[in-house]
C-alpha cells in the first residue's frame, strides 16, 4: 500500500547523460573509463541488428529508414567538408553512427552480458532515494517451513500464507518448490528471490542428469545453492530447507541466505521457526514411521500458524522416499472462513457517487506495421 | 487540515507500532453496534488472544477493561437480589456511550480510566448522566489537552443521543473528531472502509438541508455486515483475528455478544 506521493511509475527514464562522456578533457582517469566503456560496447546487443535483438524485438524503429536518423545521417557530410577545408575533427570513438543509435535506442531495455543480474538502474535508484522516494517493498514469505527425516526418507512441510507487510497477500500460495524427482526444496524470505533460485538450480540439475545419465543428489543441489547465494553476499534473500532421497540416502539440508549450510536430522525456517522447533525439539525421535513424520510435520506447521503472525492458512506437506514422491497439496486445512453474510451484497448503480463524468472517443489506430504474410519470418 | 498529530505520524511511520487490531462502529435508527476484535499483539508474536479494546462509559461504577464484569449481566443481579430498589435510572436511561480503542494499550488503559473518572465527577456535580455528544466532547478536550505528548489511541465512540437515535463519532490521536454513521479504525479499516461506504453510504455533512447521518439498516442486518466485514478483513490482515466482541446499544439497554474469527 505505497502511500509516498513519489509514485514508482512516474520516475525518470534514464537518459543517456547516465552513460560516461565521450569528451577527454572532462575525465581525470581516463584509463579506467576507458576500459569500462569499451566493456559496455563489446555487449552482444551491440553486434546484432535491431529485429534480430531479442531487447528491441518490440521496437518498430527502423534507423535505416527513419527520417531523423537520416537528418542526423547529414553529419557524416558535414565531417567530410570539414577535412576538406583542412580543420582539426574532434575527437570521437571508432563507432558507426547506425551502431551509435542502436546503442541510444537499446540502452533503456538492456540485457546483461552474460546473463545474471542488471545493475543499470542502481545509481538512478540510489539517487532517488537520496531524494526522498520510499522503496516499494518485497513481497515477503514470512512463513513456517520444517523438514525432518524418518525411517524411509525425508518429510517437507510449510505453511501457505504470503505476506506484504501487515497485509496478506496470497492465501495458499505453494511455498515447497521442485528441485528434481527425489528432491524438493522449502523456501521461506523474498518470495521471488525462493521461486528464482529454486528454478535456476533445478533447471542445472537437470542439464546435469542429461549430461551424466544418472539420478540427481541432494548434495549436488545444495553446492549449486549455496555457491549461488554466497556469490550475492546475502543479497538474495532466500532461506530454504532442502530435502531428498538419492543412492546415498535421505538427506536434509538447511540453507541461508548468506550461504552457509546446516545437516540435520529435523529443522526450521522462517519467522515461525521457533513456534515450530519447539514442537520438534519436544517429539522428534528417530525411526519414526511415514505416519508419524507426517503427524508431527503437521504439528509442527500448525504451530507455526497459529502462533506466528506471518504463517497462516493450510499446511502443504511432502513425503520423499526411495523411488517416491508425494506432494500433499493442502494436507490439511485448519483455518476455515468463520462467516459469511447469507444476505449477500448488491452494488447497484448509485450506490458508489459519481461526482462527474467524461466521455473521451478512441478514434482506430491506423496500422504502422505491415504483417508479413506465411506466419513468423523467425519461424522460417 | 490533518486529522492525525505529526507526533503520532512519525511513531507509527518509525516503529511500525500501528493502531493493531481493528474496530468499528455503526449508528441506526435507535441503536448503535460497537465492535472490535480481541487479538493483542507485538512484533510477529500474538501476546493473548481475549483482550478487550471496548471500554463501557456508561456505567462507571463498575471496573474499566475486563469485558465480562460490563453491562447488563451486573445490573440483573442486582435486580434480582433487591427488586425493591428504584434502579430506573440504570435501566431505563436513554443515554449510552460505548467507547472502542486501537493502539498502544498502556494509553488506551490510562485513558478509559481518565474518562471514567471525569463521567464520576460529572454525574456528582450535576446529578445526571452525561449524554454521548457531551461525552465526545469530553474526550476530545482530553486527547486535545496533551496535544505535546499524545495519547497514542484511535478511538471510537458509539452510543445513543438524547433522542434515542444512534451516534458514532470518529478520533485521531490527538482530538479532531467528526459526528459519523459509521466508523472503522486500526489496521483493518483500510480494508473494511470502503465497504462500509459502498453498503452504509451516509450523505455528506455539507449537503443542505442537514440529511441523517444515520443508516437505514436493521439492527440484525447492521450485525450480519459486522461480522462478515470483519471476517473478511482477518483473511486479508494479519494483526485482526481470534474472537469479534460485538456490543449493540439500544433503548432496551446494552448486550454483549462474541464471534470467533480466524486464529492464525
Amino acid at each position: 500500500m505505497q502511500t509516498s506521493k513519489q509514485n514508482w511509475a512516474e520516475c525518470r527514464l534514464p537518459s543517456p547523460l547516465d552513460r560516461p562522456s565521450l569528451k577527454a578533457h572532462r575525465r581525470p582517469n581516463i584509463l579506467a573509463e576507458r576500459k569500462a566503456q569499451h566493456e559496455y560496447w563489446r555487449r552482444p546487443s551491440f553486434f546484432l541488428l535491431p529485429q534480430s535483438n531479442p531487447a528491441s524485438a518490440g521496437c518498430c524503429f527502423n534507423s535505416n529508414s527513419d527520417p531523423r536518423t537520416k537528418e542526423k545521417g547529414k553529419r557524416r557530410e558535414r565531417v567530410r567538408e570539414r577535412e576538406k577545408r583542412g580543420k582539426k575533427q574532434p575527437r570521437r570513438s571508432p563507432l558507426s553512427h547506425r551502431l551509435r543509435t542502436q546503442i541510444r535506442m537499446t540502452g533503456s531495455m538492456d540485457l546483461p552480458a552474460k546473463g545474471g543480474f542488471s545493475y543499470d538502474l542502481c545509481r538512478r535508484n540510489d539517487f532517488l532515494e537520496k531524494k526522498g522516494l520510499k522503496v516499494p517493498g518485497f513481497l515477503k514469505t514470512g512463513t513456517t517451513i520444517v523438514g525432518l527425516v524418518f525411517q524411509d526418507g525425508v518429510v517437507l512441510g510449510a505453511d501457505t500464507r504470503a505476506t506484504e507487510g501487515p497485509i496478506v497477500a496470497d492465501k495458499n500460495c505453494e511455498k515447497i518448490h521442485f528441485m528434481a524427482p527425489n528432491i524438493y526444496c522449502c523456501g521461506a524470505g523474498t518470495a521471488a528471490d525462493t521461486e528464482a533460485v529454486t528454478d535456476m538450480v533445478s533447471s542445472q540439475l537437470q542439464l546435469h542428469r542429461y549430461a551424466t545419465g544418472r539420478e540427481s543428489r541432494v548434495v549436488t543441489a545444495l553446492t549449486l545453492l549455496k555457491s549461488h547465494l554466497f556469490k550475492y553476499q546475502g543479497h538474495v534473500s532466500a532461506a530454504l530447507v532442502l530435502g531428498g532421497v538419492d543412492v546415498t540416502g535421505p538427506h536434509l539440508h538447511t540453507v541461508y541466505p548468506h550461504g552457509s549450510t546446516d545437516t540435520l536430522p529435523f529443522a526450521t525456517m522462517g519467522s515461525g521457526s521457533l513456534a515450530a522447533m519447539s514442537v520438534f525439539e519436544s517429539q522428534y525421535k528417530e525411526g519414526l514411521t511415514r505416519e508419524e513424520g507426517i503427524q508431527l510435520v503437521s504439528d509442527a506447521i500448525r504451530a507455526g500458524i497459529f502462533n506466528d503472525l506471518g504463517s497462516g492458512s493450510n499446511v502443504d506437506v511432502c513425503v520423499i522416499t526411495k523411488g517416491k514422491t508425494e506432494y500433499l497439496r493442502n494436507h490439511e486445512l485448519p483455518n476455515p472462513r468463520t462467516y459469511v453474510s447469507s444476505k449477500g451484497y448488491s452494488f447497484t448503480k448509485g450506490q458508489t457517487e459519481v461526482l462527474s463524468t467524461k466521455i473521451t472517443k478512441i478514434t482506430q489506430l491506423k496500422q504502422k506495421v505491415e504483417v508479413a504474410e506465411g506466419g513468423d519470418a523467425m519461424e522460417e | 487540515m490533518s486529522r492525525l498529530g505529526d507526533w503520532v505520524y512519525r511513531l507509527q511511520e518509525q516503529r511500525r507500532v500501528g493502531s493493531l487490531s481493528t474496530c468499528v462502529a455503526i449508528a441506526g435508527a435507535d441503536y448503535c453496534v460497537v465492535t472490535a476484535d480481541t487479538r493483542l499483539s507485538v512484533g510477529y508474536s500474538i501476546l493473548t488472544r481475549d483482550h478487550s479494546k471496548i471500554c463501557d462509559l456508561s456505567s462507571p461504577l463498575l471496573p474499566v477493561g475486563d469485558a465480562t464484569t460490563l453491562f447488563s449481566p451486573y445490573i440483573d443481579t442486582i435486580l434480582s437480589v433487591s427488586p425493591k430498589l428504584n434502579l430506573c435510572s440504570y435501566v431505563c436511561r436513554a443515554d449510552k456511550c460505548v467507547l472502542a480503542s486501537s493502539g498502544f494499550q498502556g494509553d488506551i488503559k490510562a485513558l478509559h480510566k481518565n474518562l471514567a473518572a471525569r463521567e464520576l465527577l460529572y454525574q456528582h456535580q450535576h446529578n445526571k448522566w452525561m449524554s454521548c455528544p457531551s461525552m465526545a466532547q469530553l474526550l476530545s478536550n482530553t486527547l486535545y489537552f496533551k496535544r505535546s505528548s499524545p495519547y497514542y489511541a484511535i478511538n471510537v465512540l458509539g452510543g445513543l443521543d438524547s433522542e434515542g437515535k444512534g451516534c458514532v463519532f470518529t478520533y485521531d490521536a490527538v482530538g479532531s473528531y467528526e459526528r459519523t454513521g459509521y466508523s472503522a479504525q486500526g489496521t483493518g479499516s483500510s480494508l473494511i472502509m470502503p465497504v462500509l461506504d459502498n453498503q452504509l453510504k451516509s450523505p455528506s455533512p455539507l449537503l443542505l438541508p442537514a440529511r441523517d447521518a444515520v443508516t437505514r439498516l436493521s439492527e440484525s442486518e447492521a450485525i450480519d455486515l459486522v461480522k462478515d466485514v470483519f471476517a473478511s478483513a482477518t483473511e486479508r490482515d494479519i494483526y485482526t483475528g481470534d474472537k469479534l466482541e460485538i456490543v449493540v446499544i439500544n433503548k432496551a439497554g446494552t448486550k454483549l455478544e462474541y464471534i470467533d474469527l480466524r486464529k492464525d
